[in-house]
């Protein structure tokens, strides 16, 4: 008998060949259909259009303040500290939960029904499947997270008022400005979620029906959640998919701190562009024919997990060559200058809200003077054992002002400093502020240390 | 190009790793026509029908679909629709919907596609708004012809669509594989329940470990095989089992029949003496209820081709190779009669 055997270029690229092809934008049409036809994905559109409102909302009706995330003391002072506090919680397990739904599943999903047969007949290419399933994911996250976005707004708003938002170094924002940056401050947010989307993408390609797939993202952000903590290099703490969760917070100083943010959001680009091309490279590998093979396996597991510790590691050489610091970032220096500056700021706001005569920060003069556990450690790095004596001086007085702090440094460079006398100063005490009464804003306020070395000026 | 031909398969092999699902396979298949494929359990009968729906692509040989060779994996022809391994359907969705999505896919306008049309077809009307997670496994696979039935097949490939069907849905699927069939689609169906195939194939393929065993009409299995066991049910049970015992070349098979109580006589012969024997009963008078045999030709061509010795079964695929599902060859006297006693049977 002889044998023909047809080569590849034997079928011309013609016109009915293409024909049957579906365009990508009708596959990704019938992937958004499927995934929204998930009671899940349902239920999460619920949840993220409403649960951060009802929460804002919630707050605002309760006495005590969520006062150990960031901007959560300024809830009842503004609408705008909502959506930050809610960018907080959600930085650190609400977004990589919702990958975890999505993206880590979007792939899987066929392997568990067992439809990438029908799905290969009706589409015709796997190319077009791919980047289908991954524009889906994307949209249903895009519009996850806007949920999240608008619901924190609005219930902020409507709750709390439209007024202006004390920063990060306790200057005050206008309320456009606040409005402004609270919403680039999710839009950075939504990289770091992108590149978690990728690797879950990735997760779901190489690992098939197993639900390891879909905790793939979930568990990555608990391991960058726990690295966070560890006294880790900067360059480091950098090079992780997911610092930019943490960093926005730069946005919100002045002049805004964008060195940090920039390097995080390009990190997290990186991770978006390998981590997608390993899934698709991985992808199109595999076998769809033998329908017990999922595309799980050592061979593909190790062609997954390579390059993104290539990447890993390439990241921080980078980081650490271009910055001169391996070390934590947190030097006495910029601990004393983020401290005085904060102070300075809420000085001026304490003054008008006790209605003594203005001053300015140049007036003041703050300096801070900060140690570890008074003298016996280096003051460098986190710790909750930093204490700062602050100076400042008042127009037609001649002996400066004094008052102390306990300051709890964590580790990402958040300061959250607790007053210690004079109880005058940054004692407990009820001011007067347009939203009500509200505690001394000098008694417990919020500094950033930022860890790398310079900053643009923003 | 053969118009009438739908599909041309020469020495089709296919490995995975080191199994060789399909091992130099010849098929043909002609328009118009429901063409069986039976096999045990990793016969590659999956295999061949993933082939033809463009999802694989062979290591060697030639396939051709509609006159075109395909060389691709995704790269069958227009017209081919089916599904293998069960259909692909979305729990979550209706039926309506999942239909409409596929509509959707394929450029079809969901509101004027033919999904009420195809949903009627199958019998699925009743629940075309009922999400596919609660449909029982007869349910799915009609729902998977329907969404085959949308693209309008010229080549229809089913994998075992008649898992689950109650004999309602047996009812539709075969009423919509025939009228496909009439209109002069071709349907390639694997199948083990062997009566499906014989209500509706004219023509079978049988594989086993990767070759083809037998290819052609069902008609021609009797021949190729050895005697079978028919059930005869006569107007006078006792007398024509002193006949049965005379006729040449029948043996009267006792203790088979007991299930049916004493009218019912099993004996063992070849179609020809077969046929002569129900010849002689009618010209002494007995009225002839039923004929039909105990284990339908199918399946003991089945289960012989599938149980044969290497060797034996390499000559009789070789003889069948030659031309594989031909209707050009006359069918002989025993298939005649083979025929006739099926469709005394049905």
């Amino acid at each position: 008998m002889t044998v023909t055997v047809v080569e590849q270029d034997v079928i011309p690229p013609g016109a009915e060949e293409e024909a049957l092809r579906v365009p990508v934008t009708r596959a990704y049409r019938f992937e958004l259909v499927k995934l929204v036809s998930q009671w899940r994905v349902r239920l999460l559109l619920l949840v993220c259009w409403t649960a951060p409102g009802l929460f804002v909302a919630a707050v605002d009706q309760q006495g005590t303040l969520p006062s150990d995330t960031l901007f959560g003391r300024w809830m009842h002072t503004t609408g705008w500290a909502g959506p930050l506090v809610v960018l907080g919680f959600a930085g650190s397990w609400a977004l990589p939960l919702l990958v975890s739904v999505v993206a880590g599943d979007v792939f899987a999903a066929e392997d568990r029904l067992g439809t990438w047969r029908h799905l290969l007949v009706a589409v015709r290419s796997p190319r077009r499947i791919f980047w289908a399933k991954t524009l889906a994911a994307l949209t249903a996250l895009v519009l996850l997270v806007a949920g999240l976005v608008a619901s924190g707004v609005a219930g902020g708003v409507a709750a709390v008022g439209n007024r202006p938002l004390v920063g990060i170094d306790g200057h005050l924002l206008t309320p456009s400005d606040a409005a402004g940056k609270v919403l680039l401050a999710w839009a950075c947010a939504l990289v770091p979620t992108l590149a978690l989307a990728a690797i879950g993408l990735l997760g779901s390609v190489v690992l098939g029906r197993s639900p390891m797939g879909l905790l793939v993202p979930a568990l990555l952000a608990v391991a960058m959640q726990l690295a966070q903590m560890l006294p880790l290099p900067v360059a480091l703490r950098l090079a992780l998919p997911g610092y930019a969760f943490v960093c926005w917070n730069g946005l919100f100083a002045a002049p805004t701190q964008l060195g940090e943010l920039l390097v995080a959001l390009a990190v997290s680009l990186a991770w978006i562009v390998v981590a997608t091309a390993v899934a698709y490279r991985l992808f199109l590998r595999r076998d769809f024919t033998n329908a017990t093979d999922d595309g799980t396996g050592r061979r593909a597991g190790v062609l997954a997990i390579l390059p993104l510790a290539a990447l890993l590691a390439l990241t921080f050489g980078v980081i650490a060559a271009a910055t001169p610091s391996t070390g934590s970032g947190i030097t006495q220096a910029k601990v004393q200058q983020s401290v005085a500056t904060a102070f300075a700021h809420l000085y001026r706001m304490q003054t008008a809200q006790l209605n003594r005569p203005a001053v300015t920060e140049a007036q003041l003069r703050a300096t801070a003077t900060c140690d570890r556990s008074d003298g016996q450690v280096d003051p460098v790095g986190a710790g909750n054992d930093w204490r700062c004596v602050i100076t400042w001086h008042l127009p037609g007085t001649t002996a400066p002002g004094n008052a102390v702090y306990q300051l709890n440094i964590a580790s990402n460079g958040r300061i959250e400093a607790d007053g210690d006398g004079p109880k005058e100063v940054n004692g407990y005490f009820l001011v007067h502020t347009p939203a009500g009464d509200a505690p001394n804003p000098l008694w417990q306020f919020d500094g950033n240390v930022e860890l790398l070395p310079t900053s643009p000026k923003g | 190009m053969d118009t009438q031909r739908a599909v041309r398969a020469r020495g089709i092999t296919k490995c995975f790793g080191d199994v060789v699902a399909l091992d130099g396979v010849d098929l043909d298949l002609t328009s118009g026509q429901i063409h069986g494929l039976v096999g045990p359990n990793g016969a590659g009968k999956t295999t061949l029908l993933g082939l033809l729906l463009g999802l694989a692509v062979a290591d060697d040989g030639s396939l051709e679909v509609f006159g075109r060779p395909v060389g691709r994996a995704l790269a069958a022809p227009a017209g081919v629709a089916g599904f293998v391994d069960g259909p692909g359907l979305y729990p979550s969705l209706t039926a309506r919907q999942n239909l409409q999505a596929l509509a959707s896919l394929r450029g079809q306008d969901r509101r004027t596609a033919r999904v009420d049309e195809v949903l009627e077809e199958v019998g699925l009307r009743e629940v075309a708004d009922d999400r596919a997670r609660g449909f029982s496994l007869g349910m799915r696979q009609r729902l998977g012809l329907a969404a085959a039935l949308l693209a309008r097949p010229r080549l229809l490939v089913l994998d075992e669509p008649s898992n689950g069907l109650d004999p309602a849905g047996k009812k539709h699927v075969h009423g919509v594989l025939t009228r496909l069939a009439g209109e002069g689609a071709t349907v390639v169906l694997s199948s083990h329940r062997m009566d499906d195939l014989e209500a509706l194939c004219s023509e079978v393929t049988i594989l086993a470990t990767g070759r083809v065993r037998f290819s052609g009409p069902i008609g021609k299995l009797a021949a190729e095989t050895r005697e079978l066991d028919y059930r005869l049910i006569t107007s006078d049970p006792e007398a024509a089992r002193r006949l049965a015992a005379d006729a040449a070349g029948v043996r009267v098979v006792d203790g088979e029949a007991a299930w049916r109580g004493a009218e019912a006589l099993v004996v063992r012969a070849q179609a020809p003496a077969l046929e002569r024997l129900v010849a002689r009963l009618v010209g002494e008078n007995l009225a002839i209820r039923e004929v039909a045999p105990v284990v339908s030709p199918l399946e003991t061509a089945f289960l012989t081709l599938t149980e044969e010795p290497e060797e034996h079964m390499d000559h009789a695929a070789q003889a069948d190779h030659t031309e594989p599902a031909s209707h050009t060859e006359p069918a002989s006297h025993a298939e005649q009669a083979e025929q006739k006693a099926q469709e005394a049977d049905r």
